[in-house]
This record gives structure tokens, C-alpha cells and sequence, in this order.
């Protein structure tokens, strides 16, 4: 047991028998020595009710139960011992085949099992063996006070006093203020090198602002971008789309989070169309983006008979009979339609981008 | 002495999987061979009997919600254009007759033999042209799984879950779980769309695709999981439970363990 050096008498065992005085260790605890600290003395305390009687283990007055804690612990190490080999040989045994995914269930399961057992082994024989053989006593240290001693305080004011006289740092102020000056520059570069790392030249919320969709974009199908002609939507569908040449953009994943586009096809007199939006849907096809205007998740869940797009993250409801207009959840926007059109062709393209910022809201969002 | 009899109980289950193969593989060449030869002699045959079949079977067990010409009522919608992919997948799955009105036809005990069920979608396709109920060679799952796998990402995942185990909609309605699901009545959900599922046409998801995800559904659930016990694959919500109850447990157990005084 170590003792303190400051305050000498902060060290008590108690290891007494029924009794509950203390002997063994000969001196008795003595909490006036010890430093009260900040604690807050009320007239009213409570007596301090003490330790305890000390009472002995079965291990302690049976050695024939102590011989058993003995097996049990050298047991649970030898336990150990065949786990780390099991480990070990399991590892040989369940190799991982790439074609077999249940390959790599057996060789975790048997490993992990094996890994497990040794640890465990080692961890509860130690406990356990501390718990009901290991010498049986409890100790108590008194807390010292943690302000060192006024001679300690006085020599380090005086170091930092004498430090600054033999170097002079305090009265030759060109050298000081040139070392502060260097130390200041010297992270510089590190910040600039750092600031190369990320995106140059770019306005962030004109990033937002904009995606793929241009007049004449065809809309084409995820993942394979094959064109979609207005025919092949029949009422009820839900084609998830993506913008043309999408799949050779050198950014795909960063233009396709902002243009995925869900396409449906509901009867059209069940559309409740705004004016101005007139020409935006094709004969009851319409197409909203995916993006949830609430924190951006991809809103595809399209129930066929209400009209309702669900999203999965928060449950924000949109209803597309009303352009997508929010019906339940936190979304606070309805979702931005895309204006589409067919061409000569047949095939279904956009007429613009979208009209406003698609997804979540953004502080230069007007 | 013994070194023999252990080698020939090494061969035995070796000797068993190869007999069940050859048998599986004679009992269902045979019965491939019979039903194909009797479907070629029931289709040339069909038409008018089993239409007529139907229309009984439509006008007593169907028309009060669906109208005797299809034509709908306020019960229950119209049923003209749906074809026989349809009529198989809702009466087939025991979807159809509904028990009672709900968010949600649910799926029952099948209340139809094959025969009459397949009377059903005859006599329903033969007043109005509509998905047809698809082959055994578009059913094939040999297809693509890793093609089915993407598709079934954007497409599927969002409502059946990566993993096909289902998942919640709004106001009751939900999407059900896929594993242990015919085939045939996937393709034919993809096809007519059932209920609040978009309908995905053979423009949207070819043949080919369709035939690509239902191998990936297949390979989902005849493979394990290499990651252990899928605890029905419904997510964090199911994973966070196991640790919440059993990962904090331990721990608690542990804790309580350690600090009592041994006895």
C-alpha cells in the first residue's frame, strides 16, 4: 500500500475480524489531518457510520472450498489455453472460400468462439481469483490537497524569473517579437496545402442551385440510361430515372444525388395542376425529384392507389395528385417538379432543370 | 479393419446425396415432361370449358365487389384490363376473396384449388386483354444476380428492403416480406402492380431484368448471411434492440459480478 508523503497519516487497512476496530495495521484513520477541500461542513452532519464489520470469505474459513476456488481458476485458464488453440485451429479448419458466403460465417463464428473463450478465461479466472483467494482487505487513502507547498510555488517563480534574465527574451524585444512573428507564419502553409485539398473556384450554393437537367435532357432509366418513350408509362408505374449521359459523367454520384428523378403515371384528371404548370406533365406523367426537401433522402416509396410518396428516413408523406404537396412529417417543402415534355421522337425529355433547388433547405437558399 | 469401415462411412452420405440427385432428377424430368404434355393437351382444350368454369365461379364468389362484368363497384374496383397474371397472383396468393375491408388485402389460406384459380384468370382475360400469367421459361432463376441485385436496389429496395424482408408504409399499408415467395408471383407483382406496388411493365423492368431479380432473391435466401444472424434483416431497429437487451444485459450482469463481495 503506498503511502502519501504530504500527509502522513492518510493510510488505514482495516483487515480486523468481527470486532470491526481496527489492529492489525495499528493506526487508526484520523480525518482531521486530511484537508476538507472545498466540502461544505453542515452543523447537522451525519455521523460518519464507519466501516462495516469485516466479514470473512467461505474461501477464508474452508480450505476445502479454497482448494475448489483454486481448480475453478487454474480450470478457467487452462480453459484459455484451448480456446486460443481452438482459435487457432478453427482459423485452419473453416478457411474462407470467395465463393461461399456461409465460408465466412463458420470461420467467424468458430474464431470469434475461440477468441472468446481465451479472453473470457483469462478475465474471469483473474476475477475471480482476486474475488475469493487473493489476501482479503480493504484499505482506505485519504485524499491529500492538491496546492503544492509555498517553498515548491516561491522556486518556480523564481525559475521562470531566472529564464527570462539569462536568456533576455523580456529585454531584447526585436529577437522575441521576430520568434513570435515565425512561430505565426510557420503553420501557413500547412493551412493553405490543406485548403488545395478541397473544392476550388466553386460557389457551394450555386452548386445546389443547379443539376443536370437541361431543355432537351431525354429522361432514361437507372441504372442502364436507356431513353423512355411516353408510350411505355402506363398509369400506376413508377420508373426511377436518371438524366441522359449521366453514366459518363466524370461526377456521376455527385450529379446523380442531386438529379435522380421519380416518374409516375397517374390518371390525369386525378392532377390538381397549378396555373403555370400546365405543360409540366405529359398526359398524367409526371416527374418529381427524389430528393427529400426535409434532410435529402431518396423519397421513392410510390404507393400506386393513394398517390402518396412516402419517405423512408422520417415518414414525411407528399401527395403527388397536389404537385407533391407535404401531407405528414417534418418536410417543410413539397417536392420540386421537373417540367417534361416528349420529343419528335416519342421519347420523354425535360423542358428545364427544376425551378428551384432541389432537396434540403441551405442558408443562401432564397 | 476399422480403417475400411471408417472410409465407407466417409463414402455413404456422399453415396446418399448423389441417389436423392438422380432420383430428384428422374421424378422431376418425369413431372416436368407430364405437366408440359398436359398443359399442351388443356390448352388446346381449354378456352371454352374452364372460361365457363370461371364465369360461375366469378359470378358467386367475385361480382358482388367487382360487378358481373368487371365493371367495378363502389367495394371494389374494376377489374377490366387486369389479365390472368393478376387474377393468379391475388387469388393465388389468398389475397382474393377479401376477408374484410383494411388498409390492405391480406394474404389467407388459398380459397381456390389451381384448377379453379386458373379458370379465374381465364374467364377474367377473356373479357379484356391484360398481363398474361408468365411462362415456366421466363421463371428460370439462372438469370444475372448481381444485375437483379442493383435493380432490385433502386427499383424495390426502398419499400421490400435490401434485404426482401418487407417494410412499413403509411397508414397501416406495408410492403410484405419477399423471402419464401413463388417465383411466379413475384414476376406477376412486378407485372400488375397488386394493390399500392407501382406496377413495373416490361419496358421498365424487361423480362430479362425480372428474371435477373428474382435470382437475387433467390441467392439472398438460400445463402446465409455472412455476417451471422440476420435478425431478421429489419435493420438498426432489431439490431439496436439485441444489443440494448442482451449486449447491455451482459454488461450489467458483468458489472454486478465484479463489484460483489465474493461470498
Amino acid at each position: 500500500m503506498a503511502h502519501d508523503d504530504t500527509s502522513g497519516t492518510d493510510v488505514a487497512a482495516f483487515s480486523s475480524g468481527a470486532d470491526g476496530v481496527s489492529n492489525s495495521a495499528g493506526r487508526a484513520v484520523e480525518p482531521s489531518a486530511a484537508s476538507g477541500g472545498l466540502a461544505v461542513i453542515t452543523s447537522d452532519a451525519l455521523a460518519d457510520p464507519g466501516v462495516p464489520p469485516h466479514r470473512k470469505r467461505v474461501t477464508d474459513l474452508d480450505p476445502k472450498k479454497a482448494r475448489t476456488a483454486q481448480r475453478t481458476v487454474y480450470t478457467l485458464f487452462y480453459l484459455s489455453i484451448a480456446g486460443s488453440i481452438f482459435a487457432v485451429a478453427a482459423y485452419m479448419a473453416f478457411p474462407i472460400n470467395a465463393d461461399d458466403p456461409g465460408s465466412v460465417r463458420l470461420n467467424t463464428v468458430f474464431l470469434g468462439l475461440g477468441i472468446t473463450l481465451a479472453l473470457m478465461g483469462i478475465g474471469i479466472g483473474a476475477v475471480h481469483w482476486a474475488k475469493s483467494l487473493m489476501h482479503d482487505e480493504e484499505g482506505v487513502d485519504i485524499r491529500h490537497p492538491v496546492r503544492s507547498s509555498d517553498d515548491t510555488r516561491a522556486r518556480a517563480v523564481e525559475i521562470f524569473h531566472e529564464g527570462n534574465v539569462e536568456s533576455g527574451i523580456g529585454r531584447r524585444s526585436l529577437i522575441r517579437n521576430s520568434l513570435i512573428g515565425a512561430l505565426v507564419a510557420f503553420p501557413l502553409p500547412a493551412v493553405i496545402l490543406f485548403r488545395g485539398l478541397g473544392p476550388q473556384n466553386e460557389n457551394p450554393a450555386e452548386l445546389l442551385s443547379h443539376t443536370m437537367w437541361k431543355a432537351g435532357a431525354r429522361l432514361t432509366l437507372d441504372p442502364s440510361g436507356l431513353p423512355i418513350k411516353a408510350a411505355d408509362v402506363t398509369i400506376g408505374s413508377a420508373f426511377h430515372i436518371i438524366p441522359e449521359g449521366l453514366n459518363d459523367a466524370h461526377d456521376r454520384l455527385e450529379q446523380k444525388a442531386k438529379a435522380a428523378v421519380l416518374l409516375m403515371r397517374v390518371n390525369p384528371s386525378d392532377l390538381n395542376v397549378s396555373a403555370g404548370r400546365e405543360n409540366w406533365n405529359y398526359d398524367g406523367i409526371v416527374a418529381y425529384s427524389k430528393i427529400c426537401t426535409h434532410v435529402g433522402c431518396p423519397v421513392a416509396l410510390f404507393e400506386q392507389q393513394t398517390h402518396h410518396l412516402l419517405c423512408p428516413c422520417h415518414q414525411s408523406t407528399f401527395d403527388v395528385d397536389n404537385e407533391c404537396a407535404v401531407i405528414f412529417g417534418p418536410a417543410k417543402r413539397a417536392l420540386p417538379q421537373l417540367p417534361i415534355t416528349v420529343d419528335g421522337e416519342g421519347y420523354l425529355i425535360a423542358q428545364s432543370d427544376f425551378l428551384e433547388p432541389v432537396g434540403p433547405s441551405f442558408w443562401e437558399r432564397s | 479393419m476399422a480403417r475400411t469401415s471408417k472410409k465407407a462411412n466417409r463414402r455413404h452420405p456422399l453415396a446418399t446425396v448423389v441417389l436423392i440427385a438422380i432420383g430428384l432428377a428422374f421424378t422431376g424430368g418425369g413431372y416436368a415432361l407430364f405437366s408440359s404434355t398436359a398443359t399442351a393437351d388443356t390448352s388446346t382444350a381449354t378456352s371454352q370449358a374452364t372460361v365457363e368454369e370461371g364465369s360461375k365461379l366469378f359470378a358467386a364468389n367475385c361480382a358482388t365487389c367487382h360487378g358481373m362484368n368487371l365493371e367495378g363497384t363502389t367495394a371494389g374496383p374494376s377489374l377490366l384490363g387486369v389479365g390472368a397474371a393478376s387474377v393468379d397472383f391475388q387469388v393465388g396468393t389468398g389475397r382474393m376473396p377479401l376477408a374484410m375491408q383494411g388498409p390492405q388485402a391480406m394474404q389467407k389460406p388459398v380459397q381456390f384449388t389451381e384448377e379453379q384459380t386458373a379458370a379465374l384468370s381465364a374467364y377474367v382475360a377473356s373479357l379484356s386483354p391484360g398481363p398474361s400469367i408468365p411462362t415456366d421459361s421466363q421463371l428460370t432463376e439462372n438469370g444475372n444476380a448481381t444485375n437483379g441485385g442493383e435493380l432490385f436496389r433502386i427499383n424495390c429496395a426502398m419499400c421490400h428492403n435490401v434485404a426482401g424482408a418487407g417494410g412499413a408504409l403509411t397508414e397501416g399499408k406495408f410492403a410484405p416480406e419477399l423471402t419464401g415467395v413463388e417465383s411466379k408471383y413475384i414476376y406477376e407483382a412486378m407485372l400488375t402492380g397488386p394493390q399500392n406496388m407501382p406496377v413495373f411493365n416490361d419496358h421498365n423492368i424487361t423480362p430479362e431484368d425480372k428474371r435477373d431479380i428474382i435470382t437475387y432473391l433467390k441467392y439472398i435466401q438460400n445463402n446465409p448471411s455472412p455476417g451471422g444472424f440476420e435478425l431478421g434483416n429489419l435493420g438498426p431497429v432489431a439490431e439496436g434492440l439485441f444489443i440494448w437487451i442482451f449486449g447491455i444485459g451482459a454488461v450489467v450482469a458483468l458489472t454486478v459480478w465484479l463489484t460483489a463481495k465474493s461470498n
